[in-house]
């Protein structure tokens, strides 16, 4: 059973704004019946250029449903610059929060009034433009990389939750790592904003990783005059510091990727990135 | 909490409950006679008997002798007991034939076996028809001499579908290959008698008939090369280490006689029950249709599709009324595909993601049935009218 807020409730029992208008002028249909997900939003704007009404179908779950009804609730009244400022985590937030594994809907939201919008524009959606990276439910990597910058997101699992890539066949895993450590290093801004409350998993994540510091990796170190030591943990994310005759050796980096990060893979989590602080 | 009394519950293959026999039968054992059978004083030997008893039971249910039942810990034990045992047994032996509709305590054991043994398997998933139905030849072509252990369960937990246990069980004996056969469905709903089939292992969970959770079955034939799982202490003749579970060892049994007392009603007023709601819901729903074959079926189950409807906003309107059921969808299990039985049998997407699971129980009623025919309709028109791959024409 999800925890889901009264919020969430009352927009899956009663929806707002449920239906297509006619001769809308803008149209954004997204997602698929494949997907178990899809939304159609239309509005129509009034003559200041104010979206004066906006309806939508979903076919999805009670969180997709409420998303979509509170997302037509936030719009109505809004210019379509003001609308092209909302965010899936603003839908989330009208709704008192999500499941976490229940992100994705409020993304869903989010992308069809981008598409509505684009659409009455006459512009092409540049996300769709992208390389599918999930062929199992079509995203794209632009998709995917603007979830991790906007909700900071810090881990695969993180990734599947907002974007649903993933969560199929899980072929593309490896490949949403590779996005996901270019993504965070292009964005060192997005790094300071991120240092949220740290929450229990990873407090037991520096617990592991700490214990298999000591037990299979010093030792190792300490026979050549190195030494390692853990600055910090961000989601999968794992800071570490070099000392000693590591410093200044020049495999330094073979060691930290081939040796460091596979035993940590081995031993904590197959998902952990190793990296120096400097 | 909610009053149960008010609970129209439809959801017996996930859990039922436990019947007012079977908890009074338990509760001297959670009172008052709280000894160890394994003590040497009166007082705890005393409770022996009830054990003793309690196997008796099972076994009568089963067909079996009483000293091929052990008693474990949940159906998930007494599957991972069998089929780790068998590949124990026969370490020469590194293939394993399943379905792909097995439940996950099958389904992810033997898609690990490599990780969990250390040993590289090979594994053959047995595919099934659109009706969710096996193939008997290619069930015979992918038995080899390296096959270790078959394990295809009596009665799938989704679509109710019943698979010919009898006649695999004797393909896999002639070859000279063990045979399991998770039954955790089937007990209690269809017949069963071990004296005349070739089954080795055969698996059963307590709370699937209406007694405790946390009290499963192993029967392993007489004979059959046994392992053990738990390692401890002589309980259970070294087949199965810790102490006896004793007041739902006692409440397991309890349920066995009244599952045998109650057999003829489940495939009789209950199966009646199932038909009707089947019969009505496909009638008065247009687009809806029936998962599974409609006859080799256990008597209480039946797996609905609702065409272009996703399963979880059904269930939590559903829910509204008190009606309790399951759903095959994405959305409802956390993960993000619908269920793998379902797409095994080839149901498409927009029928998988919208299918609802109706099992019913000897304390069903007529009213309830009737109480969910009145509200199914308007609860899928309302989502329909909603969804944008519904048009008003279909």
């Amino acid at each position: 059973m999800w925890e889901y807020t009264n919020k969430v409730q009352q927009h899956f029992l009663h929806p707002k704004n449920v239906g297509e208008i006619e001769n809308p002028d803008g149209i954004g249909e997204v997602g698929s019946l494949a997907c178990g997900d899809a939304l159609k939003l239309t509005f129509k704007l009034d003559d200041k250029g104010v979206i004066g009404d906006a309806k939508f179908k979903t076919f999805g779950c009670a969180s997709a449903i409420a998303s979509s009804s509170v997302l037509t609730e936030m719009i109505i009244g809004m210019t379509l610059d003001e609308a092209a400022k909302v965010t899936n985590e603003d839908i989330a937030d009208r709704l008192g929060g999500l499941p976490k594994e229940k992100m994705h809907c409020s993304v869903m939201g989010r992308e069809a009034l981008e598409s509505a919008i684009a659409n009455y524009r006459g512009l092409k959606l540049p996300m769709a433009e992208g390389e599918v990276v999930c062929e199992c439910f079509g995203v794209t990597d632009l998709e995917i990389i603007r979830a991790i910058k906007e909700s900071n997101l810090r881990s695969v699992e993180e990734i599947t939750n907002f974007t649903k890539a993933g969560g199929g066949c899980g072929k593309c895993i490896d490949r949403l790592r590779e996005i996901l450590v270019a993504t965070v290093h292009q964005d060192v801004d997005i790094k300071k904003i991120a240092e949220k409350p740290k929450r229990m998993t990873t407090l037991q994540k520096i617990k592991k990783i700490e214990e298999a510091l000591e037990r299979e990796i010093r030792p190792g170190l300490r026979k050549d005059g190195g030494d390692i030591e853990l600055v910090d943990v961000d989601g999968d994310f794992v800071m570490v510091s070099l000392r000693g005759s590591c410093t200044s050796c020049a495999k330094s980096q073979t060691t930290l990727k081939e040796y460091v990060e596979k035993k940590l893979r081995e031993l904590v989590l197959d998902s952990l990135i190793v990296e120096e602080s400097k | 909490m909610m009053n149960p009394e008010n609970v129209v519950y439809m959801d017996n293959n996930a859990t039922t409950r436990v019947a007012p026999e079977v908890l009074e039968a338990m509760m001297p054992y959670l009172q008052t006679y709280y000894g160890n059978p394994s003590s040497m004083h009166r007082f705890g030997g005393q409770v022996g008997a009830a054990i003793t008893e309690a196997r008796q039971k099972v076994a009568s249910l089963l067909g079996a002798e009483p000293e091929e039942i052990v008693f474990t810990s949940c159906g998930t034990e007494s599957d991972s007991t069998a089929i780790f045992s068998a590949l124990q047994s026969f370490p020469d032996k590194r293939h394993v034939v399943t379905t792909r509709v097995e439940h996950p305590a099958v389904k992810n054991l033997c898609e690990n076996l490599d990780t969990l043994t250390g040993h590289k398997h090979r594994l053959t998933r047995l595919m099934v028809a659109a009706d969710g139905t096996l193939d008997l030849q290619k069930y015979e072509e992918a038995l080899a001499d390296d096959t270790a252990i078959v394990s295809v369960m009596w009665a799938n937990n989704e679509t109710g579908v019943i698979f010919p246990i009898a006649e695999m069980a004797r393909i896999a004996r002639e070859r000279g290959i063990l045979f399991h056969t998770d039954a955790v469905q089937a007990v209690g709903k269809v017949p069963i008698n071990l004296k005349e089939l070739d089954v080795d292992f055969l698996s059963l969970s307590g709370h699937k008939l209406h007694g405790p959770k946390g009290i499963g079955v192993l029967y392993v034939r007489r004979g059959t090369p046994f392992v053990p799982f738990l390692v401890g202490g002589h309980q259970e003749r070294g087949r199965r280490g810790g102490t006896e579970n004793v007041a739902s060892i006692v409440g397991l049994g309890r349920a066995c006689e009244l599952a045998a007392a109650h057999m003829a009603e489940e495939n009789s007023r209950v199966k009646a029950l199932r038909d009707k709601l089947e019969e009505g819901l496909l009638s008065s729903i247009p687009h809806s249709m029936l998962n599974g074959h409609k006859t080799d079926r256990l008597p209480n189950t039946a797996n609905i599709s609702f065409e272009y409807v996703e399963g979880e906003a059904i269930l939590l309107h559903m829910d509204q009324y008190n009606i309790c059921a399951s759903s095959g969808s994405a959305c409802t299990s956390g993960s993000l595909e619908p269920s793998h039985v379902l797409r095994a049998m080839g149901v498409p997407f927009t029928a998988a993601h919208g299918s609802i699971r109706y099992s019913l129980s000897i304390y069903n009623t007529e009213a309830e049935i009737d109480f969910v025919l009145e509200k199914m309709p308007p609860i899928i028109a309302g989502l329909r009218q909603m969804s944008p791959f519904w048009k008003a024409e279909m």
